[in-house]
């Protein structure tokens, strides 16, 4: 973060540190540990999944190194040749758990925070539109945003899944398509607090172009709520996408999602091989839980009605 | 007020039917119709004459008209799978995800409202701490987790409870019921509970917002100055307040419980419209999954529209305003 910001300015007389606003936000966050602790356990699911192929004790998508022999194995078994120690057990496939869940965790969090940060983008135009052109235009897009909103989250996935098909790809488009119109919603109402006030007149004033105005003053003082939607949607969107999956419509069996790990052990959860269903719901479990701490202290730090 | 009315049901109505060409677009055009309407096993002569029976090689408004006119009719098309009428079907499963859907709610109330007045009175204790971190576990566990790990300690581990489906039943009113014989609401007990988690939070939550707003209010403080118990306080003056939006909240979010009901009765085989839907897209049977797009649409714009006019009765502000 240093990178970002000033250093301080060593001088003899020993001057309070300069504050930035980031430095303020960052010392507010840090405020609460519990955040903190978040943050870091996010942080390391991010890195666990990115490093996953050069940490994973097996690549679980390579159907030539699973070993049909191993399939059921109880957490902390050997594997039939010896070389590999199933700490979390295997799947009916033979398939590392523990491998299974870093893997897993990468298409989670890949289709999690990418219909994110498109549904952001798509909600935040529009809604930055709906609250500069105003009149029809915002009347036409208030009520869109509406009507997504009045139909719960998982009806409008269902819908969509059932026009397109099952797959990856039109999970993330029905995830877009629910998630738009909470950012619409939140950017329209802080655009048009902010647009009335006296740096927008003074914009104005100067005759820069509509576009520079919107993206270059108005767009970058709607960003604080516009954080906090996206750090819960996110969370929001890996929760779904693990409900879809497990319901057999999202990712395809040969590369299974947290989700889908979780529904590969619903069958033999009734024979007491519990570490199938079980471990995969601890990891999206912990990855949610630590997303929902994060944005709910943001939430907090960056509302100006809490300031002191 | 009939003007009010009036007007909101124009809405409602257009809300309807926007859903309806969305609905239509979505089976009609997007995909192959043919592919969607027509069973997969029927062969030349039989595709042939669906085609003609269904209209397909007339222009796509006309289609829609005639689909809009069967639709009011209460016709949606056949079932593949099942080779009854899809509302039909729609309409023998309901009774099962209302019943989930109801005892959901009622155990939302039933547990959310005395822990969150609890949390309310006492914010800083260590049982509100605790019942506040628990709300938070609530929004943020995957249902269909929850319901797995449900059936591992409850019907697996300890045997106390029936892992999947309804139970015995009873016939009342021409539909069968589960939660009047007790092997039935053994049945029901975990599926319901599962789906009332989110429930069970969100009012935990509405109600201690509502509590440690209201312990502030003139009244309240008027009423102890009075020298009024403080039981009385709490259930009379305090309780009445914080219950209108609770009502309010649990009843817009009745129509979200029966859609993620989908989730629940997916993990417990529990045979309601959820299960049904699910069952449809993955065997691709089309005119079902457009009977339940189509009947589940309407029911939330029969559920938003009562909200919004018990309001305006509750709150005559409402009304006032959209003239």
């Amino acid at each position: 973060m240093s990178a970002t910001t000033a250093p301080p300015v060593p001088t003899e007389t020993k001057a309070p540190r300069v504050e930035t606003p980031l430095r303020r936000f960052i010392s507010e966050f840090a405020e609460s540990k519990m955040a903190v602790g978040a943050l870091i356990v996010f942080l390391a699911i991010v890195l666990i999944a990115i490093f996953a192929p050069l940490i994973s004790p097996q690549n679980p998508y390579d159907l030539a190194q699973l070993d049909i022999m191993d399939g059921r194995l109880e957490p902390g078994s050997k594997s039939g040749d010896g070389s590999i120690t199933y700490w979390l057990g295997t799947d009916d496939q033979g398939r590392d758990m523990l491998s299974g869940i870093m893997y897993g965790l990468r298409i989670s969090l890949v289709v999690g925070a990418g219909s994110a940060i498109v549904a952001a983008l798509v909600g935040a135009s529009l809604g930055m539109l709906a609250a500069y052109a105003g009149g029809r235009t915002d009347t036409v897009i208030m009520r869109l945003v509406d009507l997504q909103l009045s139909f719960p989250t998982i009806l409008s996935a269902l819908m969509i899944l059932a026009f397109l098909g099952k797959g990856v790809m039109n999970v993330v488009i029905a995830l877009i398509v629910v998630e738009w119109a909470y950012y619409a919603r939140t950017v329209r109402g802080t655009a048009l607090v902010e647009r009335r006030r006296e740096y927008i007149e003074a914009a104005q004033c100067l005759a820069l172009p509509t576009r520079r105005i919107i993206f270059r003053h108005l767009l970058p003082n709607c960003m604080p709520p516009l954080i906090v939607v996206a750090t819960i949607q996110i969370a929001r969107a890996i929760a779904l996408e693990a409900t879809l999956s497990f319901l057999g419509l999202g990712v395809p069996i040969t590369e299974p999602s947290l989700g889908l790990l979780i529904a590969n052990g619903y069958e033999y959860m009734l024979s007491g091989k519990y570490w199938i269903s079980f471990y995969p719901g601890i990891a999206l479990l912990i990855t949610i839980v630590s997303i929902n701490l994060v944005g709910d202290h943001l939430r907090d730090v960056l509302n100006p009605r809490l300031k002191k | 007020m009939s003007v009010y009315l009036l007007r909101r049901l124009i809405q409602a109505a257009l809300v309807m039917l926007a859903m309806s060409v969305i609905v239509f677009i979505g089976v009609y055009a997007i995909g192959d119709p043919v592919e969607i309407l027509i069973s997969p096993d029927a062969d030349q002569a039989e595709r042939a004459r669906a085609i003609a029976a269904l209209g397909l090689d007339k222009p796509l408004w006309e289609q829609y008209f005639s689909f809009l006119g069967n639709a009011l009719r209460g016709d949606l098309g056949r079932s593949f799978v099942f080779n009854e009428p899809a509302l039909q079907l729609i309409a023998q499963r309901a009774p099962a995800t209302l019943e989930l859907a109801f005892g959901a709610t009622f155990l939302a109330v039933l547990v959310g409202l005395p822990l969150g007045l609890y949390a309310g009175l006492r914010p800083n204790g260590v049982g509100a701490k605790t019942i506040m971190a628990g709300s938070i576990l609530g929004f943020s566990l995957p249902t269909f987790w929850v319901g797995l790990m449900l059936i591992m300690v409850f019907a697996v581990q300890l045997g106390w409870l029936p892992s999947t489906g309804r139970g015995e039943t009873v016939e009342v009113l021409g539909m069968r019921w589960s939660f009047l014989t007790w092997n039935g609401l053994t049945h029901m007990a975990m599926p319901a509970l599962n789906l009332a988690l989110f429930k069970i939070s969100l009012v935990i939550r509405l109600t201690r917002a509502g509590v440690r707003e209201t312990m502030l209010m003139d009244y309240v403080k008027f009423a102890r100055a009075k020298g009024l118990a403080p039981k009385r306080i709490i259930g009379v003056h305090v309780f009445k307040n914080i219950l209108i939006p609770v009502v309010t909240v649990v009843g817009l979010e009745l129509g979200s419980t029966i859609a993620f009901s989908v989730v629940t009765e997916s993990v417990f085989a529990w045979p309601g419209m959820g299960k049904l839907i699910i069952d449809s897209i993955n065997v691709l049977d089309r005119p079902v999954i457009v009977a339940y797009l189509m009947s589940i649409v309407f029911m939330f714009i029969v559920i938003n529209l009562i909200v919004d006019l018990l309001y305006s009765v509750l709150d005559p502000r409402v009304r006032l305003e959209s003239k």
